[in-house]
Protein backbone atom coordinates (compact mmCIF):
# COMPACT_ATOMS: atom_id res chain seq x y z
CA UNK A 1 0.00 0.00 0.00
CA UNK A 2 2.74 2.10 -0.28
CA UNK A 3 2.20 4.93 -2.64
CA UNK A 4 5.22 5.99 -5.36
CA UNK A 5 8.00 7.30 -4.16
CA UNK A 6 7.27 11.08 -6.58
CA UNK A 7 3.70 10.81 -4.74
CA UNK A 8 5.07 10.81 -1.76
CA UNK A 9 6.96 14.05 -2.14
CA UNK A 10 4.48 15.75 -3.66
CA UNK A 11 2.26 15.29 -0.30
CA UNK A 12 4.92 16.11 2.10
CA UNK A 13 5.67 19.44 -0.12
CA UNK A 14 2.20 20.06 -0.02
CA UNK A 15 1.75 19.31 3.86
CA UNK A 16 5.15 21.18 3.96
CA UNK A 17 3.70 24.15 2.53
CA UNK A 18 0.57 24.03 4.72
CA UNK A 19 2.12 23.89 7.85
CA UNK A 20 4.82 26.76 6.88
CA UNK A 21 1.91 28.91 5.85
CA UNK A 22 0.03 28.07 9.39
CA UNK A 23 2.74 29.54 10.91
CA UNK A 24 3.12 32.63 9.34
CA UNK A 25 -0.85 33.25 9.80
CA UNK A 26 -0.51 32.50 13.21
CA UNK A 27 2.94 35.11 13.78
CA UNK A 28 0.96 37.66 11.95
CA UNK A 29 -2.07 36.97 14.55
CA UNK A 30 0.45 37.26 17.56
CA UNK A 31 2.10 40.42 16.09
CA UNK A 32 -1.46 42.11 15.50
CA UNK A 33 -3.07 40.28 18.89
CA UNK A 34 -0.34 41.75 21.12
CA UNK A 35 -1.16 45.45 19.78
CA UNK A 36 -4.92 44.63 20.58
CA UNK A 37 -3.59 43.60 23.64
CA UNK A 38 -1.71 45.73 25.16
CA UNK A 39 -4.58 49.06 23.88
CA UNK A 40 -7.41 46.89 25.18
CA UNK A 41 -5.55 45.98 28.45
CA UNK A 42 -4.52 49.89 29.54
CA UNK A 43 -8.12 51.09 28.07
CA UNK A 44 -10.18 48.44 29.59
CA UNK A 45 -7.60 49.18 33.58
CA UNK A 46 -7.44 52.72 32.88
CA UNK A 47 -10.52 54.42 31.91
CA UNK A 48 -12.51 52.93 35.13
CA UNK A 49 -10.03 54.77 37.32
CA UNK A 50 -10.31 57.59 34.71
CA UNK A 51 -12.13 61.00 36.00
CA UNK A 52 -12.23 64.11 35.34
CA UNK A 53 -10.69 65.79 38.20
CA UNK A 54 -7.35 63.75 37.11
CA UNK A 55 -7.46 65.70 33.87
CA UNK A 56 -7.96 69.22 35.02
CA UNK A 57 -6.35 69.58 38.17
CA UNK A 58 -3.08 69.23 39.43
CA UNK A 59 -1.94 67.14 42.29
CA UNK A 60 -2.64 68.41 45.82
CA UNK A 61 -0.99 67.88 48.98
CA UNK A 62 -0.15 63.94 49.53
CA UNK A 63 -1.56 62.97 46.38
CA UNK A 64 0.80 60.34 45.46
CA UNK A 65 -0.73 58.69 49.06
CA UNK A 66 -4.03 58.36 47.36
CA UNK A 67 -5.67 62.09 48.08
CA UNK A 68 -7.50 64.93 46.40
CA UNK A 69 -5.92 65.87 42.85
CA UNK A 70 -4.76 65.29 39.16
CA UNK A 71 -2.28 65.17 36.50
CA UNK A 72 -2.79 68.22 34.45
CA UNK A 73 0.81 69.26 35.39
CA UNK A 74 2.25 66.22 33.87
CA UNK A 75 -0.25 66.68 30.90
CA UNK A 76 0.83 70.30 30.16
CA UNK A 77 4.44 69.43 30.87
CA UNK A 78 4.57 66.59 28.38
CA UNK A 79 2.71 69.06 25.98
CA UNK A 80 5.33 72.00 26.64
CA UNK A 81 8.23 69.95 26.01
CA UNK A 82 7.01 67.98 22.77
CA UNK A 83 5.88 71.01 21.19
CA UNK A 84 8.84 72.97 22.14
CA UNK A 85 11.27 70.18 20.74
CA UNK A 86 9.41 69.28 17.81
CA UNK A 87 9.65 73.39 17.11
CA UNK A 88 13.52 73.10 17.62
CA UNK A 89 14.47 69.96 15.82
CA UNK A 90 12.11 70.97 12.84
CA UNK A 91 14.19 74.29 12.96
CA UNK A 92 17.42 71.94 12.32
CA UNK A 93 15.47 69.14 9.80
CA UNK A 94 13.91 70.71 7.60
CA UNK A 95 16.91 72.73 6.66
CA UNK A 96 18.88 69.44 6.35
CA UNK A 97 17.06 67.28 4.60
CA UNK A 98 16.17 69.87 1.91
CA UNK A 99 19.86 70.17 1.92
CA UNK A 100 20.35 66.70 1.07
CA UNK A 101 17.92 66.49 -1.49
CA UNK A 102 18.00 69.44 -3.63
CA UNK A 103 21.22 71.53 -3.30
CA UNK A 104 23.29 68.32 -3.26
CA UNK A 105 22.64 65.65 -6.32
CA UNK A 106 20.43 63.08 -4.59
CA UNK A 107 23.10 60.44 -4.24
CA UNK A 108 25.80 62.40 -3.37
CA UNK A 109 28.71 61.13 -0.83
CA UNK A 110 27.34 63.69 1.51
CA UNK A 111 23.65 63.05 1.37
CA UNK A 112 25.12 59.51 1.98
CA UNK A 113 27.11 60.24 5.11
CA UNK A 114 24.37 62.49 6.41
CA UNK A 115 21.63 59.80 6.40
CA UNK A 116 23.92 57.42 7.60
CA UNK A 117 24.45 59.52 10.39
CA UNK A 118 20.63 59.57 10.69
CA UNK A 119 20.33 56.18 10.49
CA UNK A 120 22.97 55.99 13.18
CA UNK A 121 21.88 58.53 15.77
CA UNK A 122 18.08 56.77 15.22
CA UNK A 123 19.45 53.74 16.49
CA UNK A 124 20.77 55.27 19.80
CA UNK A 125 18.93 54.34 22.52
CA UNK A 126 17.18 57.14 24.89
CA UNK A 127 18.73 56.70 27.81
CA UNK A 128 21.99 57.64 26.42
CA UNK A 129 20.23 60.67 25.16
CA UNK A 130 19.33 61.59 28.47
CA UNK A 131 22.63 60.82 30.01
CA UNK A 132 24.36 63.15 27.04
CA UNK A 133 21.83 65.81 27.76
CA UNK A 134 22.51 65.71 31.68
CA UNK A 135 26.25 66.04 30.60
CA UNK A 136 25.74 69.36 28.19
CA UNK A 137 23.09 70.44 31.07
CA UNK A 138 25.93 70.59 34.00
CA UNK A 139 28.59 72.01 31.55
CA UNK A 140 26.05 74.62 30.65
CA UNK A 141 25.40 75.37 33.90
CA UNK A 142 21.76 74.39 34.17
CA UNK A 143 19.63 72.53 36.89
CA UNK A 144 17.12 69.94 35.55
CA UNK A 145 14.14 72.31 34.03
CA UNK A 146 12.05 72.31 30.72
CA UNK A 147 14.67 73.93 28.57
CA UNK A 148 16.97 71.20 29.13
CA UNK A 149 14.35 68.50 28.81
CA UNK A 150 13.46 70.24 25.67
CA UNK A 151 17.05 69.88 24.26
CA UNK A 152 17.33 66.43 25.00
CA UNK A 153 14.16 65.62 23.75
CA UNK A 154 14.98 67.48 20.36
CA UNK A 155 18.27 65.84 19.77
CA UNK A 156 15.70 62.38 20.14
CA UNK A 157 13.16 63.82 17.90
CA UNK A 158 15.97 64.78 15.54
CA UNK A 159 16.66 61.36 13.29
CA UNK A 160 13.05 60.31 13.76
CA UNK A 161 11.86 63.69 12.21
CA UNK A 162 14.34 63.97 9.06
CA UNK A 163 14.35 60.12 8.43
CA UNK A 164 10.18 60.20 8.26
CA UNK A 165 10.86 63.71 5.86
CA UNK A 166 13.46 62.38 3.89
CA UNK A 167 11.64 59.34 2.61
CA UNK A 168 8.92 61.97 1.29
CA UNK A 169 11.17 64.89 -0.29
CA UNK A 170 13.03 62.12 -2.05
CA UNK A 171 10.14 61.16 -4.09
CA UNK A 172 9.58 65.04 -5.52
CA UNK A 173 9.69 64.11 -9.03
CA UNK A 174 13.16 66.13 -10.80
CA UNK A 175 10.86 67.30 -13.53
CA UNK A 176 9.28 69.70 -10.59
CA UNK A 177 12.24 70.76 -9.64
CA UNK A 178 13.53 71.70 -13.09
CA UNK A 179 10.31 73.36 -14.45
CA UNK A 180 10.63 75.61 -11.27
CA UNK A 181 14.38 76.28 -12.19
CA UNK A 182 13.39 77.66 -15.96
CA UNK A 183 11.28 79.58 -14.52
CA UNK A 184 13.97 81.75 -13.09
CA UNK A 185 13.54 80.49 -9.12
CA UNK A 186 16.42 80.39 -6.94
CA UNK A 187 17.11 77.21 -5.35
CA UNK A 188 16.37 78.03 -2.34
CA UNK A 189 12.89 79.75 -3.55
CA UNK A 190 12.25 76.38 -5.40
CA UNK A 191 13.06 74.56 -1.42
CA UNK A 192 10.66 76.43 0.30
CA UNK A 193 7.97 77.48 -2.11
CA UNK A 194 7.42 74.69 -4.63
CA UNK A 195 8.88 71.44 -2.82
CA UNK A 196 7.82 72.21 1.29
CA UNK A 197 3.98 73.11 -0.65
CA UNK A 198 4.41 69.63 -2.33
CA UNK A 199 5.47 67.85 0.42
CA UNK A 200 3.62 69.65 3.12
CA UNK A 201 1.31 66.62 4.62
CA UNK A 202 4.27 64.65 4.50
CA UNK A 203 6.24 67.28 6.50
CA UNK A 204 3.12 67.19 8.90
CA UNK A 205 3.22 63.60 9.24
CA UNK A 206 6.93 63.44 9.84
CA UNK A 207 5.96 66.26 12.80
CA UNK A 208 3.61 64.54 14.09
CA UNK A 209 5.26 61.19 14.51
CA UNK A 210 8.70 63.12 15.88
CA UNK A 211 6.35 65.00 18.27
CA UNK A 212 4.41 60.86 19.55
CA UNK A 213 7.68 59.79 20.22
CA UNK A 214 8.84 63.29 22.30
CA UNK A 215 5.79 63.30 24.44
CA UNK A 216 6.45 59.17 25.24
CA UNK A 217 9.51 59.02 26.11
CA UNK A 218 10.71 58.73 29.46
CA UNK A 219 13.67 57.58 29.92
CA UNK A 220 16.08 60.69 28.09
CA UNK A 221 13.55 63.41 30.43
CA UNK A 222 14.75 61.42 33.58
CA UNK A 223 17.64 62.99 34.20
CA UNK A 224 17.28 66.60 32.56
CA UNK A 225 13.16 68.01 33.02
CA UNK A 226 12.90 66.82 36.76
CA UNK A 227 9.72 66.32 38.45
CA UNK A 228 7.43 69.03 40.08
CA UNK A 229 3.82 69.31 41.27
CA UNK A 230 3.53 72.51 39.90
CA UNK A 231 2.74 73.84 36.33
CA UNK A 232 5.58 74.88 34.93
CA UNK A 233 5.96 78.85 34.42
CA UNK A 234 9.51 79.28 32.59
CA UNK A 235 11.87 77.25 30.71
CA UNK A 236 14.01 77.15 33.68
CA UNK A 237 11.42 75.44 35.73
CA UNK A 238 11.76 71.69 35.89
CA UNK A 239 8.32 70.26 34.69
CA UNK A 240 6.40 67.23 34.74
CA UNK A 241 6.44 64.67 32.28
CA UNK A 242 3.23 61.97 31.87
CA UNK A 243 5.07 59.10 31.19
CA UNK A 244 7.32 59.62 34.36
CA UNK A 245 3.92 60.43 36.16
CA UNK A 246 2.78 56.73 34.86
CA UNK A 247 6.28 55.44 36.30
CA UNK A 248 6.06 57.35 39.90
CA UNK A 249 2.29 56.43 40.93
CA UNK A 250 2.54 53.27 39.38
CA UNK A 251 5.94 52.75 42.00
CA UNK A 252 4.32 53.67 45.13
CA UNK A 253 2.63 50.95 47.39
CA UNK A 254 -0.96 52.32 47.08
CA UNK A 255 -3.23 50.26 45.38
CA UNK A 256 -5.41 53.81 44.53
CA UNK A 257 -2.74 55.62 43.37
CA UNK A 258 -1.69 52.64 40.97
CA UNK A 259 -5.29 52.99 39.50
CA UNK A 260 -4.23 56.37 38.81
CA UNK A 261 -1.51 55.18 37.22
CA UNK A 262 -3.33 52.86 34.67
CA UNK A 263 -5.87 55.87 34.14
CA UNK A 264 -2.69 58.12 32.95
CA UNK A 265 -1.33 55.43 31.08
CA UNK A 266 -4.98 55.49 29.26
CA UNK A 267 -4.42 59.23 28.89
CA UNK A 268 -0.90 58.98 27.37
CA UNK A 269 -2.43 56.11 25.12
CA UNK A 270 -5.11 58.11 23.86
CA UNK A 271 -3.08 61.09 22.91
CA UNK A 272 -1.03 58.34 20.85
CA UNK A 273 -3.86 57.28 19.17
CA UNK A 274 -5.21 60.51 18.11
CA UNK A 275 -1.54 61.36 16.80
CA UNK A 276 -0.91 58.62 14.61
CA UNK A 277 -4.47 58.63 13.64
CA UNK A 278 -3.91 62.39 12.57
CA UNK A 279 -0.89 61.67 10.59
CA UNK A 280 -2.33 58.69 9.21
CA UNK A 281 -5.10 60.67 8.18
CA UNK A 282 -2.33 63.22 6.43
CA UNK A 283 -0.81 60.29 4.43
CA UNK A 284 -4.02 59.68 2.73
CA UNK A 285 -4.45 63.40 1.98
CA UNK A 286 -1.22 63.74 0.76
CA UNK A 287 -1.27 61.21 -2.00
CA UNK A 288 -4.24 63.05 -3.27
CA UNK A 289 -3.29 66.67 -4.08
CA UNK A 290 0.21 65.97 -5.05
CA UNK A 291 1.82 66.42 -8.54
CA UNK A 292 3.07 62.91 -9.88
CA UNK B 1 19.74 89.85 -3.77
CA UNK B 2 18.18 86.84 -4.20
CA UNK B 3 21.15 85.05 -5.29
CA UNK B 4 22.79 86.27 -2.33
CA UNK B 5 19.90 84.72 -0.27
CA UNK B 6 20.39 81.90 -2.13
CA UNK B 7 24.23 81.44 -1.38
CA UNK B 8 23.67 82.22 2.16
CA UNK B 9 20.93 79.47 2.80
CA UNK B 10 23.14 77.10 0.99
CA UNK B 11 26.01 77.65 3.24
CA UNK B 12 23.52 77.41 6.56
CA UNK B 13 22.46 74.50 5.02
CA UNK B 14 25.78 72.86 4.21
CA UNK B 15 27.08 73.74 7.80
CA UNK B 16 23.45 72.10 9.32
CA UNK B 17 24.32 68.62 7.71
CA UNK B 18 27.36 68.38 9.61
CA UNK B 19 24.85 68.85 12.81
CA UNK B 20 23.85 64.37 13.01
CA UNK B 21 27.08 62.92 12.12
CA UNK B 22 28.85 65.97 14.89
CA UNK B 23 26.44 64.63 17.35
CA UNK B 24 27.48 61.27 17.34
CA UNK B 25 30.67 62.61 17.83
CA UNK B 26 30.04 64.87 20.55
CA UNK B 27 27.95 62.16 22.25
CA UNK B 28 30.93 59.46 22.19
CA UNK B 29 34.03 62.22 23.17
CA UNK B 30 31.38 63.45 25.85
CA UNK B 31 30.57 60.05 27.68
CA UNK B 32 34.01 59.31 27.18
CA UNK B 33 35.78 62.17 29.04
CA UNK B 34 33.07 61.58 31.62
CA UNK B 35 33.67 58.08 32.51
CA UNK B 36 38.00 59.07 32.57
CA UNK B 37 38.05 59.47 36.56
CA UNK B 38 36.95 56.05 37.26
CA UNK B 39 39.17 54.95 34.13
CA UNK B 40 42.20 56.15 35.51
CA UNK B 41 41.64 54.33 38.47
CA UNK B 42 41.00 51.07 37.55
CA UNK B 43 41.34 49.24 34.21
CA UNK B 44 38.83 48.81 31.81
CA UNK B 45 38.13 45.06 31.87
CA UNK B 46 38.28 45.16 36.22
CA UNK B 47 34.99 46.79 35.70
CA UNK B 48 33.37 44.69 32.82
CA UNK B 49 34.19 41.73 34.74
CA UNK B 50 34.22 42.36 38.55
CA UNK B 51 30.57 41.62 40.15
CA UNK B 52 31.17 43.63 43.14
CA UNK B 53 28.50 46.65 43.03
CA UNK B 54 28.79 48.35 46.07
CA UNK B 55 29.11 52.65 45.31
CA UNK B 56 29.22 53.32 48.79
CA UNK B 57 32.84 51.52 48.92
CA UNK B 58 33.85 52.38 45.53
CA UNK B 59 33.15 48.88 44.04
CA UNK B 60 31.78 49.17 40.43
CA UNK B 61 31.73 46.00 39.01
CA UNK B 62 29.15 46.23 36.10
CA UNK B 63 29.28 42.47 35.23
CA UNK B 64 25.85 41.52 36.89
CA UNK B 65 24.68 44.12 34.65
CA UNK B 66 25.94 43.76 31.76
CA UNK B 67 24.66 39.77 32.09
CA UNK B 68 21.19 41.32 32.84
CA UNK B 69 21.21 43.14 29.41
CA UNK B 70 22.71 40.13 27.57
CA UNK B 71 19.67 37.67 29.14
CA UNK B 72 17.40 40.15 28.73
CA UNK B 73 17.96 40.60 24.89
CA UNK B 74 18.49 37.22 24.18
CA UNK B 75 15.17 35.72 25.45
CA UNK B 76 14.06 38.37 23.45
CA UNK B 77 15.74 37.69 20.23
CA UNK B 78 14.67 34.45 20.74
CA UNK B 79 10.52 34.84 20.44
CA UNK B 80 11.21 37.87 18.32
CA UNK B 81 13.28 36.40 15.16
CA UNK B 82 10.91 33.63 14.58
CA UNK B 83 7.44 35.67 14.60
CA UNK B 84 8.83 38.78 13.18
CA UNK B 85 10.68 36.75 10.33
CA UNK B 86 7.07 34.28 9.36
CA UNK B 87 5.10 37.85 9.37
CA UNK B 88 7.35 39.54 7.54
CA UNK B 89 7.28 36.77 4.81
CA UNK B 90 3.54 36.53 5.11
CA UNK B 91 3.31 39.82 4.19
CA UNK B 92 5.86 40.20 1.44
CA UNK B 93 4.75 36.95 -0.55
CA UNK B 94 1.46 35.24 0.61
CA UNK B 95 -0.56 38.18 2.04
CA UNK B 96 -3.37 40.24 -0.49
CA UNK B 97 -3.35 43.64 -0.55
CA UNK B 98 -5.70 44.91 1.41
CA UNK B 99 -3.73 42.91 4.17
CA UNK B 100 -0.51 44.28 3.49
CA UNK B 101 -1.59 47.65 3.56
CA UNK B 102 -4.02 47.50 6.77
CA UNK B 103 -1.04 45.67 8.72
CA UNK B 104 0.92 48.93 8.00
CA UNK B 105 -0.63 51.25 10.64
CA UNK B 106 -0.56 48.55 13.01
CA UNK B 107 3.08 47.84 12.61
CA UNK B 108 3.61 51.63 13.20
CA UNK B 109 1.38 52.06 15.97
CA UNK B 110 3.85 49.23 17.99
CA UNK B 111 6.46 51.30 17.01
CA UNK B 112 5.21 54.63 18.50
CA UNK B 113 3.34 53.08 21.88
CA UNK B 114 5.57 54.35 24.60
CA UNK B 115 7.81 52.10 26.26
CA UNK B 116 6.14 53.32 29.57
CA UNK B 117 2.80 52.02 28.25
CA UNK B 118 4.62 48.53 27.23
CA UNK B 119 5.81 48.54 31.05
CA UNK B 120 2.42 49.45 32.52
CA UNK B 121 0.96 46.61 30.35
CA UNK B 122 4.10 44.30 31.59
CA UNK B 123 3.49 44.91 34.93
CA UNK B 124 -0.63 43.99 34.47
CA UNK B 125 -0.10 41.13 32.25
CA UNK B 126 2.87 39.63 32.05
CA UNK B 127 4.27 39.31 35.05
CA UNK B 128 1.40 38.08 37.03
CA UNK B 129 1.12 35.55 33.88
CA UNK B 130 5.10 34.21 34.72
CA UNK B 131 4.88 34.41 38.46
CA UNK B 132 1.45 32.67 38.72
CA UNK B 133 1.24 30.57 36.15
CA UNK B 134 4.44 30.00 34.01
CA UNK B 135 6.61 29.77 37.21
CA UNK B 136 4.71 26.94 38.98
CA UNK B 137 4.27 24.92 35.66
CA UNK B 138 7.80 24.71 35.98
CA UNK B 139 7.88 24.11 39.67
CA UNK B 140 9.98 27.35 40.71
CA UNK B 141 9.04 30.09 42.75
CA UNK B 142 8.89 33.50 41.00
CA UNK B 143 7.97 37.30 42.10
CA UNK B 144 6.96 37.20 38.44
CA UNK B 145 9.80 40.00 37.95
CA UNK B 146 12.03 38.52 35.99
CA UNK B 147 14.29 38.23 32.79
CA UNK B 148 11.80 36.23 31.09
CA UNK B 149 8.89 39.12 31.90
CA UNK B 150 11.33 41.42 30.57
CA UNK B 151 12.13 39.49 27.60
CA UNK B 152 8.65 39.19 26.06
CA UNK B 153 7.97 42.75 26.81
CA UNK B 154 10.90 43.74 24.72
CA UNK B 155 10.08 41.11 22.26
CA UNK B 156 6.85 42.63 21.45
CA UNK B 157 8.82 46.15 21.01
CA UNK B 158 11.19 44.74 18.76
CA UNK B 159 8.49 43.54 16.59
CA UNK B 160 8.39 46.42 14.48
CA UNK B 161 11.63 46.82 13.73
CA UNK B 162 12.52 43.71 12.56
CA UNK B 163 9.58 43.45 10.59
CA UNK B 164 10.22 46.46 8.67
CA UNK B 165 13.62 46.01 7.76
CA UNK B 166 12.61 42.19 6.13
CA UNK B 167 9.93 43.85 4.48
CA UNK B 168 12.20 46.21 2.68
CA UNK B 169 14.61 43.73 1.97
CA UNK B 170 12.49 41.36 0.49
CA UNK B 171 10.70 43.48 -1.52
CA UNK B 172 13.86 44.46 -2.86
CA UNK B 173 14.85 40.82 -4.53
CA UNK B 174 13.51 40.95 -8.47
CA UNK B 175 10.63 39.56 -8.84
CA UNK B 176 11.96 37.55 -11.71
CA UNK B 177 13.90 35.08 -9.59
CA UNK B 178 10.64 34.29 -7.71
CA UNK B 179 9.40 33.80 -11.29
CA UNK B 180 11.90 31.53 -12.65
CA UNK B 181 11.60 29.66 -9.37
CA UNK B 182 8.00 29.31 -10.01
CA UNK B 183 8.15 28.00 -13.52
CA UNK B 184 10.48 25.41 -12.68
CA UNK B 185 7.42 23.82 -10.80
CA UNK B 186 8.49 25.01 -7.13
CA UNK B 187 5.58 25.29 -4.44
CA UNK B 188 5.55 28.65 -3.04
CA UNK B 189 7.21 27.83 0.19
CA UNK B 190 10.16 26.25 -1.16
CA UNK B 191 10.45 29.30 -3.78
CA UNK B 192 10.67 31.26 0.18
CA UNK B 193 12.70 29.24 1.15
CA UNK B 194 15.42 28.84 -1.80
CA UNK B 195 14.87 31.93 -2.96
CA UNK B 196 13.97 34.71 -0.80
CA UNK B 197 15.73 33.66 2.19
CA UNK B 198 18.53 32.73 0.60
CA UNK B 199 18.83 36.03 -0.99
CA UNK B 200 17.97 38.08 1.74
CA UNK B 201 19.90 36.14 4.03
CA UNK B 202 22.53 39.06 4.84
CA UNK B 203 19.20 41.43 5.11
CA UNK B 204 18.00 39.24 8.00
CA UNK B 205 21.06 39.40 9.88
CA UNK B 206 21.16 43.07 9.57
CA UNK B 207 17.49 43.10 10.75
CA UNK B 208 18.09 40.92 13.64
CA UNK B 209 21.50 42.77 14.57
CA UNK B 210 19.18 46.26 14.65
CA UNK B 211 16.13 44.50 16.80
CA UNK B 212 19.34 43.56 18.76
CA UNK B 213 20.62 47.08 19.88
CA UNK B 214 16.91 48.73 20.04
CA UNK B 215 16.56 45.81 22.68
CA UNK B 216 19.75 46.46 24.07
CA UNK B 217 19.38 49.82 24.80
CA UNK B 218 15.18 49.77 25.83
CA UNK B 219 14.98 51.12 29.68
CA UNK B 220 11.61 52.02 30.90
CA UNK B 221 9.95 49.14 29.88
CA UNK B 222 12.73 46.62 31.00
CA UNK B 223 12.79 48.65 34.04
CA UNK B 224 9.59 48.09 35.13
CA UNK B 225 8.82 44.24 34.85
CA UNK B 226 12.26 42.87 35.10
CA UNK B 227 13.10 43.03 39.11
CA UNK B 228 16.39 44.92 39.53
CA UNK B 229 18.48 43.19 41.43
CA UNK B 230 21.75 43.34 40.96
CA UNK B 231 22.93 39.94 40.79
CA UNK B 232 24.05 37.21 37.69
CA UNK B 233 20.60 35.89 36.69
CA UNK B 234 21.02 32.09 36.69
CA UNK B 235 17.98 31.24 35.12
CA UNK B 236 14.88 32.84 33.04
CA UNK B 237 13.09 32.81 36.47
CA UNK B 238 15.37 35.02 38.00
CA UNK B 239 15.21 39.13 38.23
CA UNK B 240 17.99 40.85 36.72
CA UNK B 241 19.33 44.51 36.16
CA UNK B 242 20.48 45.50 32.94
CA UNK B 243 22.72 48.42 32.53
CA UNK B 244 19.79 50.97 30.94
CA UNK B 245 18.11 50.15 33.79
CA UNK B 246 20.75 50.93 36.63
CA UNK B 247 21.49 54.29 34.48
CA UNK B 248 17.83 55.16 34.85
CA UNK B 249 17.70 54.18 38.72
CA UNK B 250 20.29 55.68 40.01
CA UNK B 251 20.55 59.10 38.44
CA UNK B 252 19.48 61.09 41.44
CA UNK B 253 21.93 59.50 43.97
CA UNK B 254 25.26 59.61 41.47
CA UNK B 255 26.10 63.14 42.21
CA UNK B 256 26.20 62.41 45.84
CA UNK B 257 28.67 59.61 45.78
CA UNK B 258 32.22 59.88 44.20
CA UNK B 259 32.74 57.98 41.24
CA UNK B 260 29.16 56.65 40.96
CA UNK B 261 28.04 59.28 38.08
CA UNK B 262 31.57 58.16 36.30
CA UNK B 263 30.40 55.10 36.37
CA UNK B 264 27.25 55.74 35.15
CA UNK B 265 28.41 57.37 32.60
CA UNK B 266 31.02 54.89 31.88
CA UNK B 267 28.05 52.30 31.44
CA UNK B 268 26.25 54.79 29.18
CA UNK B 269 29.31 54.79 27.38
CA UNK B 270 29.53 51.08 26.87
CA UNK B 271 26.13 51.22 25.52
CA UNK B 272 26.33 53.87 22.99
CA UNK B 273 29.49 52.05 21.63
CA UNK B 274 27.91 48.70 20.97
CA UNK B 275 24.81 50.01 19.87
CA UNK B 276 26.78 52.06 17.36
CA UNK B 277 29.08 49.60 16.29
CA UNK B 278 25.54 46.99 15.59
CA UNK B 279 24.19 49.81 13.99
CA UNK B 280 27.38 50.42 11.47
CA UNK B 281 27.17 46.62 10.92
CA UNK B 282 24.05 46.41 9.94
CA UNK B 283 23.42 49.54 8.02
CA UNK B 284 26.59 48.78 5.93
CA UNK B 285 25.11 44.78 5.24
CA UNK B 286 22.06 46.97 4.28
CA UNK B 287 23.46 49.33 1.96
CA UNK B 288 25.18 46.50 0.31
CA UNK B 289 22.16 44.51 -0.11
CA UNK B 290 20.66 47.52 -1.95
CA UNK B 291 23.48 47.79 -4.43
CA UNK B 292 23.08 44.36 -5.03
CA UNK B 293 19.38 44.81 -5.80
CA UNK B 294 19.90 47.57 -7.85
Amino acid sequence: MTLPLTKRRSIHRKVEEGVFKILMVASMVIVVGCLVLIVGTIIWKGLPALSLSMITQTPKGGYYLGREGGILNAIMGSLYLASGATLLALMFSLPVVLFINLYNKKNSRLAEWTRFSFDVLWGIPSIVYGAFGFLIMIFLGLRASLLAGIFTVALLEFPIMSRAMDEVIRLVPRSLLDASYSLGATRLETALKVVVRQCLPGILTAVLIAFGRGIGDAASVLFTTGFTDRLPTSLFQPAATLPLAIFFQLGTPFPEVQERAYASAAVLTVMILLISLVARGLIKKSTKHIIK
Amino acid sequence: MRLFKDYLARKTMLGLSFVPGLIVLLMCLGLFLKSRPILAQKSFFSLLFSSAWSPLRGEFGLFPFIMGTLWVTFVALIMAVPVSLLSAIYLSEYAPRFIRESTKPIIDLLAGLPSVIYGVWGVLLIVPFVGQVLAPLFGVESSGYTILAGGVVLAIMIFPTIISVCLEVFTSIPYEMRETSLSLGATKWETVRYVVLKKGLQGIIAAVVLGLSRAFGETMAVLMVVGNIPRVPKSVFDSGYPLPALIANNYGEMMSVPLYDSALMLAAGALLLVVIAFNLLARFTLIRVERKAE
